[in-house]
C-alpha cells in the first residue's frame, strides 16, 4: 500500500501581500482557498476533503469549513508546526487513496507582522516540558535555532560565512520575485555584517516575519483527468518527529533522517534523481542540517556542499527555494512549509520565474520543519512528479 | 557578566512538584526507573522502557556544556538582561538540559566546558538551576 501516483497537487495560491492588517485570519484563509481552487478549475463546492493546521481561528477545521460553508467527508487538524502542510498533502493523498474524499483544501494564514494577537497554538504554558524550558529567557525561535548552529559548528566546522551563502543564493532567487519581502542581493558580507541576534546567527541568517497565506488544492486522480491545468503527481510523502529523545538530544540533525528516507522509499527514487528542492528555511542552519539529513551529502558536510552556488538555479548543485524562500520572500504565520510546496509545484509545473526555472524539471522534493531545531519538530518530506512523465 | 538574571517561577504541576519543591533547598533531583534509566524531564514513566516505576534521587550538579547561544536581546522578564547565556547541560548522570551560565563573561563560554549548578530563588518556593563554571 502506498500513496505513490495516487493524488495530484491541481491547485496551489500564495497570497500576494506580505502585510495584511486589515483582513482577519478566516479571511486570509478563504482568499488563499479560493485562490488555489481557481488556479485547479474547481470551486468550493468540489471540496470534500479540509486540512488546517492551528493556524485557522476558532475550533480548528470546524469553524473554518462553516466559515466557508462548505461540509466535507474529511477533515484533519494535524498540528506539526511549518512543517505541518507537507504533513497534510500526504494526508490527504492517503484519504484520496482510501477513498475517503476526491478533492482536498489545505490552508494557512497568518498575520505575525502586523498583528501581536497570532496564536502560535499547541498550548505551551500546560505542556509538561515548559517548566524546564521557559525560564531560561530563550524567547522564540533564533535563540533555539542558534543553539543547534553552535553545536554543528563544534563537531564539524561550519562556519558563519558558509552559513551565509544559503541567505545570498535565497537573496538571488528573491530578486526575481516581485513579492519578496526582502529582493536585494546580499553578500555574506553583509550577512556577517548584519547585527547578531543569539550567537552565531546574525539577523540576515534568520527568516522574513510576514503575514499572508497560501493553499494547496489535492485531487483524486479521475478528478485530475478532467482538469485543464497541469498537475504535480504526489509520489511519496514521509514525516517524522524528532523530540529530545529523553535528555539526549542531539542538535546536530534533524528529523528529516527518517522522514527523507520514508519519502524516498514511496517515491521509488533517490536524491540523485531530485531536480529541484524546496528546503524548509526559517534559518540558515535549517538549510544546512536538512541538506544533510535528505542525503544531499554526507553528515558535516552541508557547509563545504553550500559553497561555490550549489544551491543557485538553475544550474547549481541542488537549485532550491527560487521564489526567494522563507529567508527572503515569505514565511506567512512564521511558518514555512506551505510556500515551500507551491514553489516546488511552480517548478515541476515549468511555471517558475523564468532566470530560476529549471530545466527540463521532472522530479522536485518538498521539505518541511515544524517546531524547533533545539527541542521538538515535525519534520515532513513530500516528493512530486511532473504529470505527463 | 551574566551576574543578575531575573528568575521567574516554573509551574510545577503534580508530577514536578516534588523537582520544584527540592530546588528551595538547593538539591537538584532526578528521577530513575526500575531498569536504570535516568529521565529528563521528570515523569510519570520511562520513556526508554515505559517502566512506571520510578524514584528520585538526588544528582551531583555537575556537567559540561553542550552548546550554548549569546542571547543578544531579552525579552519579558529577560528584556533588561542582555547579553546573556543560554546553553543545554550535558549533566553527570546523562541528561542534557536547558539552562542558563552565569558568573562567566559571555565571550569566554565553550562547548565542553566544565560546569556547576547554582540556584537562584524564585521567591516563590522554588530556586532556578543554572551553571557557572566549575572550580
Amino acid at each position: 500500500m502506498s500513496i505513490r501516483g495516487k493524488a495530484h497537487i491541481a491547485g496551489i495560491y500564495e497570497h500576494p501581500l506580505r502585510e495584511i492588517p486589515d483582513r482577519t485570519l478566516s479571511q486570509i484563509h478563504a482568499e488563499v482557498a479560493l485562490g488555489a481552487l481557481a488556479d485547479a478549475g474547481l470551486t468550493l463546492d468540489d471540496v470534500d476533503g479540509y486540512f488546517c493546521d492551528s493556524s485557522v481561528p476558532g475550533m480548528g477545521g470546524l469553524s473554518m469549513v462553516e466559515y466557508l460553508g462548505i461540509q466535507v467527508s474529511y477533515l484533519d487538524n494535524t498540528e506539526t508546526g511549518g512543517s505541518s502542510y507537507l504533513g497534510h498533502v500526504g494526508h490527504a493523498a492517503a484519504a484520496i487513496a482510501a477513498g475517503k474524499c476526491s478533492v482536498a483544501l489545505v490552508t494557512l494564514a497568518g498575520k505575525p507582522r502586523t498583528s501581536r494577537g497570532f496564536r502560535g497554538g499547541g498550548g505551551m504554558m500546560d505542556s509538561p516540558e515548559a517548566a524546564f524550558e521557559q525560564p531560561w529567557g530563550l524567547f522564540g525561535a533564533p535563540y533555539n535555532y542558534a543553539l543547534a548552529a553552535q553545536r554543528h559548528m563544534y563537531e564539524y566546522g561550519t562556519t558563519s560565512e558558509q552559513l551565509a551563502e544559503i541567505k545570498v543564493a535565497a537573496s538571488l532567487h528573491a530578486q526575481h520575485n516581485p513579492h519578496a519581502l526582502l529582493p536585494k542581493v546580499v553578500t555574506v558580507e553583509e550577512v556577517l555584517d548584519s547585527p547578531m541576534i543569539s550567537d552565531p546567527l546574525h539577523r540576515l541568517d534568520c527568516c522574513v516575519i510576514t503575514d499572508g497565506g497560501g493553499a494547496v488544492v489535492v485531487v483524486s486522480p479521475s478528478v485530475a483527468r478532467d482538469l485543464e491545468r497541469r498537475t504535480a503527481v504526489v509520489l511519496g510523502h514521509g514525516e517524522s518527529q524528532k523530540h529530545t529523545n529523553n535528555g539526549r538530544v542531539d542538535l546536530t540533525h534533524t528529523g528529516a533522517v527518517w522522514s527523507g528516507p520514508r519519502a524516498f522509499e514511496e517515491a521509488g527514487v533517490t536524491k540523485d534523481d531530485i531536480d529541484y528542492a524546496s528546503i524548509y528555511d526559517s534559518f540558515t542552519i535549517t538549510v544546512l542540517e536538512t541538506i544533510e539529513d535528505l542525503g544531499f551529502c554526507d553528515k558535516g558536510e552541508g557547509g563545504r556542499f553550500v559553497l561555490d552556488g550549489a544551491l543557485v538555479a538553475p544550474h547549481g548543485k541542488l537549485p532550491f527555494n527560487t521564489d526567494g524562500g522563507g529567508l527572503c520572500n515569505n514565511h506567512p504565520a512564521n511558518r514555512g512549509g506551505m510556500t515551500k510546496i507551491l514553489e516546488a509545484v511552480r517548478q515541476v509545473r515549468g511555471e517558475a520565474h523564468p532566470a530560476v526555472q529549471v530545466p527540463d524539471c521532472e522530479l522536485v522534493l518538498a521539505h518541511g520543519t515544524g517546531g524547533s531545531l533545539s527541542t521538538r519538530m515535525g519534520s515532513a518530506t513530500l516528493i512530486l512528479g511532473r504529470e505527463d512523465v | 557578566m551574566t551576574a543578575s538574571l531575573p528568575a521567574p517561577a516554573p509551574e510545577a504541576n503534580l508530577e514536578t512538584q516534588a523537582f520544584w519543591d527540592a530546588t528551595a533547598e538547593g538539591r537538584f533531583l532526578l528521577k530513575r526507573c526500575e531498569n536504570g534509566h535516568v529521565i529528563w524531564y521528570p515523569r510519570f514513566l520511562c520513556p526508554e522502557c515505559r517502566s512506571t516505576e520510578t524514584e528520585w534521587f538526588e544528582a551531583s550538579g555537575k556537567g559540561t556544556v553542550y552548546t550554548y547561544t549569546v542571547v543578544r536581546k531579552g525579552q519579558g522578564p529577560y528584556a533588561d538582561a542582555a547579553p546573556y547565556v543560554a546553553a543545554y547541560v550535558e549533566l553527570e548522570e546523562g541528561p542534557r538540559i536547558l539552562t542558563n551560565l552565569v558568573d562567566v563573561e559571555v565571550d569566554q563560554v565553550e562547548i565542553g566546558m566544565l560546569v556547576e549548578v547554582v540556584w537562584h530563588d524564585t521567591g516563590e518556593g522554588s530556586a532556578l538551576y543554572r551553571f557557572k563554571p566549575s572550580g
